[in-house]
């Protein structure tokens, strides 16, 4: 029961994981908390649905219009707002509130085009359970969390060993350097919001076949937030275990206390964190300089 | 006299500016970015809601019920969370909003959980709305033109210079952030005793958001630029109401819009008063003087 719950926890886990990684890609660079990242997301589990329904095309290629998607409306954001706010030199909340403009724009623009309803890809994935020594584990979950790991360990190469990598890393330590050295610093930026997007998409679509698929779907992004936060703000390997964290906790709290309670658990566990390290588990400290 | 639509909007404007006043208090002000808002208004409402219904307390000791109890948790909330920079406090006051809607959801045989709190008097008529609006902005705006005005935007420019010169920076944080939940405890009371029937959903986050939006809207710094800017943005998608769903698409274009056009808000650091108004006319004068000397 308890490593089922675990299992349970780690597959809800790794599609945090997934998107937080993205969103704290983003805060590495620009230090802001974009909060369309979710919506993101969900806009990539519609063009899938889409591509099914309307187009009829194969689901497999439906996801990967989804991905692409995504991707270009994530990068098409930092082209039509962020990177003119950036130009401005304006504050670093002024980001955060266009984005949460952006937010309520996607999110509206769906509700309006497509409707309110909740929908589904229909069965795509046979919801079929292999059992392994008392646990059970689902199919889609399986599948779910191999994605989600050859996906990190693919962003973490990206990352970690390539030219654009270092370019990423440049960038995300000081920009004014990283520019005066010869980083097109706009054009990584693009690309990380290409790179962010791209990863949402595919949590939406994973998140459309766990779930439901409706407008507002993006608000799981707020547990991607929290995990953020928890794992350290701009640290990606932060992200990942604290979406991992969080997914698992919230897991055994459903099984165990109280499933209606398991929000009230998640904070608990970040003020807990916060207090412990103020810039979470693998965050750097960020001192003021006066 | 006036319709009971126009009375309603009216009194909604009303509510909405107490718990703005709050977050302009202390995102404008003193700098720090609260999504926990919603929650201290859902305290105040609930509070405030069962006070008047179950315990058929008067509604002004109802009211005072609901703001003393969102102080006591803003305070020991601030105490656990301010030392914290920038987004994690962020972060931090979100969890705690949601959580608030969790615990409310979950104590269904005090709160009615996620059915809602049904049959609360129908105390706040227009002219308390009014009168109790007109008063919280005066107060914060005697509050701003304070000793402690100035401090709250010593810590928002400069923390660690305010530090050095000897303010104590967690002191006016911590007062910033109860006063902003005492506004919000308050704003929720009234709602609570308009509406006469409240659920947690109506206190999420989206709400919270709205709240910064409009104060980054009407202008940081500016408690009348976050006055104008919460009739404006309340009663547009009023307005609007015969398009329905297609206004809240217009109203995150016209937040994306508005901070892409006009990045200092609509009165960013500036108040509204006759010498500004002045100073204004005389500037757009000269700068047509020197365009025609130009030409």
């Amino acid at each position: 029961m308890f490593l089922q719950q675990v299992v349970n926890g780690l597959s809800v886990g790794s599609v945090y994981a997934l998107i937080a990684s993205g969103y704290s890609l983003i805060y590495s660079l620009l230090g802001f908390s974009n909060w369309a990242h979710g919506d993101i997301a969900m806009v990539g589990a519609y063009i899938a649905l889409i591509a099914q329904t309307s187009g009829h095309v194969p689901f497999w290629l439906a996801v990967v219009l989804a991905i692409a998607g995504a991707g270009c409306v994530s990068m098409l954001s930092d082209m039509v707002a962020y990177r003119r706010i950036r130009n401005n030199h304006s504050p670093k909340m002024f980001l955060m509130i266009a984005a949460m403009g952006l937010s309520i724009t996607l999110q509206n623009l769906i509700m309006v085009t497509v409707g309110p309803r909740f929908r589904t890809y229909g069965d795509v994935i046979p919801v079929r359970s292999i059992r392994l020594g008392g646990i059970s584990l689902g199919v889609l979950d399986l599948l779910t969390m191999g994605i989600i790991v050859v996906a990190l360990v693919a962003l973490g190469l990206l990352i970690g060993r390539t030219k654009f990598g270092l370019g990423v890393r440049a960038a995300s330590s000081n920009m004014v350097t990283a520019s005066v050295l010869g980083v097109d610093v706009n054009l990584y930026i693009r690309l990380v919001f290409l790179l962010a997007g791209v990863f949402a998409g595919m949590a939406g679509v994973l998140l459309g076949l766990k779930y439901n698929i409706y407008p507002t779907m993006g608000s799981i992004a707020l547990k991607a937030f929290i995990a953020c936060v928890v794992g350290g703000l701009g640290s990606v390997p932060g992200a990942i275990l604290g979406g991992v964290t969080i997914g698992v906790m919230e897991a055994l709290v459903g099984g165990f206390i109280s499933s209606g309670l398991r929000d009230a658990f998640t904070f608990a566990l970040l003020i807990a964190i916060l207090l412990v390290r103020p810039s979470g588990l693998l965050g750097k400290n960020i001192v003021d300089k006066a | 006299m006036l319709s009971s639509y126009a009375q309603g909007l009216i009194i909604l404007v009303c509510i909405n500016v107490i718990a703005v006043t709050g977050v302009s208090l202390l995102t404008g002000f003193t700098g720090l970015f609260s999504f926990g808002n919603a929650g201290f208004m859902a305290l105040g409402a609930y509070v405030s809601a069962i006070a008047s219904v179950e315990l058929h307390a008067p509604f002004l000791v109802s009211l005072v019920a609901g703001v003393l109890v969102a102080a006591i948790i803003g305070f020991g909330l601030g105490r656990l969370t301010l030392g914290l920079r920038g987004d994690y406090f962020l972060i931090a006051t979100l969890g705690f909003g949601q959580v608030v809607q969790v615990l409310i959801e979950f104590f269904d045989k005090v709160t009615g959980g996620a059915r809602g709190f049904a049959n609360i008097p129908p105390k706040t008529t227009l002219w308390i709305a009014v009168v109790l609006a007109v008063g919280s902005v005066a107060v914060a705006a005697n509050l701003i033109h304070s000793k402690f005005g100035r401090n709250f935007t010593a810590v928002r420019e400069q923390e660690v210079a305010a530090e050095a010169v000897g303010i104590d920076t967690f002191r006016f944080k911590q007062m910033a952030f109860v006063l902003s939940a005492m506004f919000a405890g308050f704003a929720g009371g009234l709602f609570a005793h308009y509406y006469m029937y409240i659920v947690p959903k109506m206190f999420d986050i989206n709400e919270s958001a709205l709240f910064t939006i409009t104060v980054v809207v009407g202008g940081l710094a500016s408690l009348s630029g976050s006055v104008i800017s919460c009739v404006v943005l309340t009663l547009l998608p009023e307005l609007f109401r015969s398009l329905a769903s297609y206004r809240m698409l217009f109203y995150g274009m016209a937040v994306v819009a508005i901070i892409l056009i006009r990045p200092s808000g609509l009165m960013g650091y500036h108040e509204l008063s006759f010498g500004w108004i002045r100073e204004r006319m005389r500037a757009k004068r000269g700068k047509t003087a020197s365009k025609e000397r130009k030409t």
